[in-house]
């Protein structure tokens, strides 16, 4: 009995570890090559012999990347605010308010947060040119908005369906103003499905890439995955894998800390709606 | 209800907070889609090349019919049906394993519940290039380890199997959720009674497990399919749609920015749209798929 205990322990254990090995490898080679000298870069080899921060230097030193950094946490930023907010208010209704049409909006929001993006490239791509908004932060926040929104209604719609809005009419029994039931009660019930759904929709923002190389040209507002297919060395004839991937680890170090730290809350988030529907 | 011209008062005070509440969210989301879809399909009807503007003209269906008579387009179709049935197949076997992981493992759970959030939070691209430089020859050490003598990035069969290796570790994660999530409602006694009568764990998994989890089954397999078929970055970055790799997405976004050609580009871009509008339309109506958040159901 206790031998298949500890065999089936350590059954467990091996499944664990070639998940976690699977799930860091990638990651952990792009760490490697992120610090590998120029001629290390030509030993195919897993990890560094030595270890050098030269590319990180060299990428802080170019305006291609720096600019591209600015320009991704801006509009990354941007488009998660406007969409939380303007979400916000309609899985209020949603989820609280009587109305012919709340299937609809949340089918219709799921509907195009679903939708090829290639779809909205030519007419965009065309429209912008007209209006001047091509190569601009709005350029890329308005199309952002056609994911970010969507995903937001529909995970903050499931958020909001959990809450229990009776607290609300009970805090003003107590002599509670509508204004202190709200600040009060509602909206600490409300934050944390706020919070969860900004992380997602950051995340979204911030992995854009087909928008991010259709709409810009220059590093007005090329984001960081649209500047690292124009990464070059700092020569003609020299690679640009150590650049791209100290670029690489810049970009992804923050969004793994982010994740890590919120993961029950970023767990709950992908699955609410999927599975309460 | 007995006083029901106060209720349809207060019913109708609520539509209207209901409808301002709403419109902010719904002008948007017209503005950005359903008016560039619309323009899409104006501009597919055009001859409309960017290199000679004045040239413009009305055309009718010649945009659609060039593009359905091309073999590139057919070629980028069989590639992106290749890429989405075998790596959501891939990914809902290992996702389900991965979740089942999760799920009974009783230590290291939370370290693999953590590690299985990396990949998702990675930038496509940024996951694409270290699949690249692990498969270059003098770069790659996985072209190392398995003794390649040829860049396997540079021919047809290699190259898939790459974009569908990259697809598969991004997006596993989100299936193993999504399942995890679907195991979670599978009720303890009913295994527990299941195993006290004697069926295996393999019985116990097929009867049981699975027809219970159908439908977040499904949900995860629409949303993964949807997602799969759109397939873009991992291409450009892996191949940029070299040896006749190239998906729908690659060709509509060629055609646009190679080869100038917004009519074309366009008539792609309708097409695509309306092939996953079909794929949505078969899951929801042929396998039953609870339309995922239709509902107030609960």
């Amino acid at each position: 009995m206790r031998h298949s205990t500890s065999g089936r322990r350590l059954g467990w254990a091996t499944a664990d570890a070639v998940v976690i090995v699977a799930a860091l490898l990638p990651v952990a080679w792009i760490l490697s090559l992120s610090v590998k000298t120029e001629a290390a870069l030509k030993q195919n080899t897993l990890w560094p012999s030595e270890v050098t921060l030269d590319n990180y230097r060299g990428i802080f030193q170019t305006s291609l990347f720096t600019r591209a950094l600015v320009n991704s946490i801006g509009i990354a930023v941007l488009s998660t605010l406007v969409s939380v907010v303007l979400a916000s208010m309609a899985a209020y209704a949603i989820a609280r308010l009587d109305f012919p049409g709340t299937r609809l909006l949340v089918g219709a929001s799921l509907t195009i947060a679903i939708f090829p993006q290639i779809s909205l490239i030519s007419p965009i791509f065309n429209i912008w040119r007209a209006v001047h908004l091509y190569d601009t932060w709005p350029g890329l926040i308005l199309p952002y908005l056609t994911f970010s929104l969507p995903l937001a209604i529909y995970t903050l719609s499931a958020f909001f369906r959990e809450i229990p809005w009776e607290l609300e009419q009970a805090a003003q029994m107590d002599g509670a103003t509508p204004f202190q039931a709200f600040r009060k009660v509602m909206a600490p019930l409300a934050a944390p499905g706020v919070f969860t759904t900004a992380i997602l929709v950051f995340i979204f923002a911030w992995n854009d890439f087909l928008f991010a190389i259709s709409l810009t040209s220059t590093d007005s507002a090329r984001t960081v995955p649209a500047a690292l297919a124009f990464f070059s060395g700092a020569s003609e004839f020299q690679q640009p894998t150590g650049s791209i991937a100290a670029a690489a680890m810049v970009v992804t170090v923050p969004i793994i800390i982010m994740v890590l730290t919120f993961q029950r809350r970023i767990v709950a988030g992908l699955t609410a709606g999927a599975v309460k529907g | 209800m007995p006083r029901r011209q106060e209720l349809t008062g207060r019913a109708r005070a609520e539509r209207r907070l209901a409808l301002i509440l709403c419109a902010p969210a719904v002008l948007v989301m017209a503005a950005v889609t359903a008016y560039p879809i619309v323009y899409a399909l104006w501009l597919s009807l055009q001859r409309y090349d960017l290199r000679f503007p004045n040239r413009s003209a009305f055309v009718g269906l010649e945009n659609y019919l060039t593009v359905v008579a091309s073999s590139r387009w057919w070629q980028a179709v069989a590639n992106t049906v290749i890429i989405t049935v075998v790596s959501v197949t891939i990914e809902l076997v290992l996702g389900m394993l991965v979740a089942l992981v999760m799920h009974r493992t009783i230590f290291g759970r939370g370290a693999v519940r953590t590690n299985v959030l990396v990949p998702y939070g990675i930038i496509t691209v940024v996951a694409a290039f270290s699949w690249r430089f692990a498969w270059t020859p003098v770069t790659g050490y996985l072209v190392r380890w398995l003794h390649l003598s040829t860049d396997p990035l540079t021919s047809h069969g290699t190259s898939l199997a790459i974009i569908i290796l990259a697809e598969v570790w991004k997006t596993t994660p989100f299936m193993s959720l999504l399942l995890l999530a679907g195991l979670a409602l599978v009720p303890e006694e009913l295994m527990e009674a299941a195993r006290v009568d004697g069926a295996s764990a393999w019985q116990r998994f097929v009867r049981i497990t699975l027809p219970l989890m159908k439908p977040a089954i499904l949900v995860a397999v629409l949303f993964r399919v949807m997602d799969a078929f759109r397939v873009f970055d991992d291409i450009f970055v892996l191949t940029g749609g070299a040896n006749q790799t190239q998906s729908v997405s690659i060709l509509g976004y060629d055609q646009l920015f190679v080869g100038l050609n917004l009519g074309i580009g366009s008539a792609v871009s309708v097409l695509i749209f309306l092939i996953v509008a079909l794929i949505g339309l078969v899951f929801i109506r042929g396998f039953g798929a609870a339309a995922p958040g239709a509902g107030t159901r609960r």
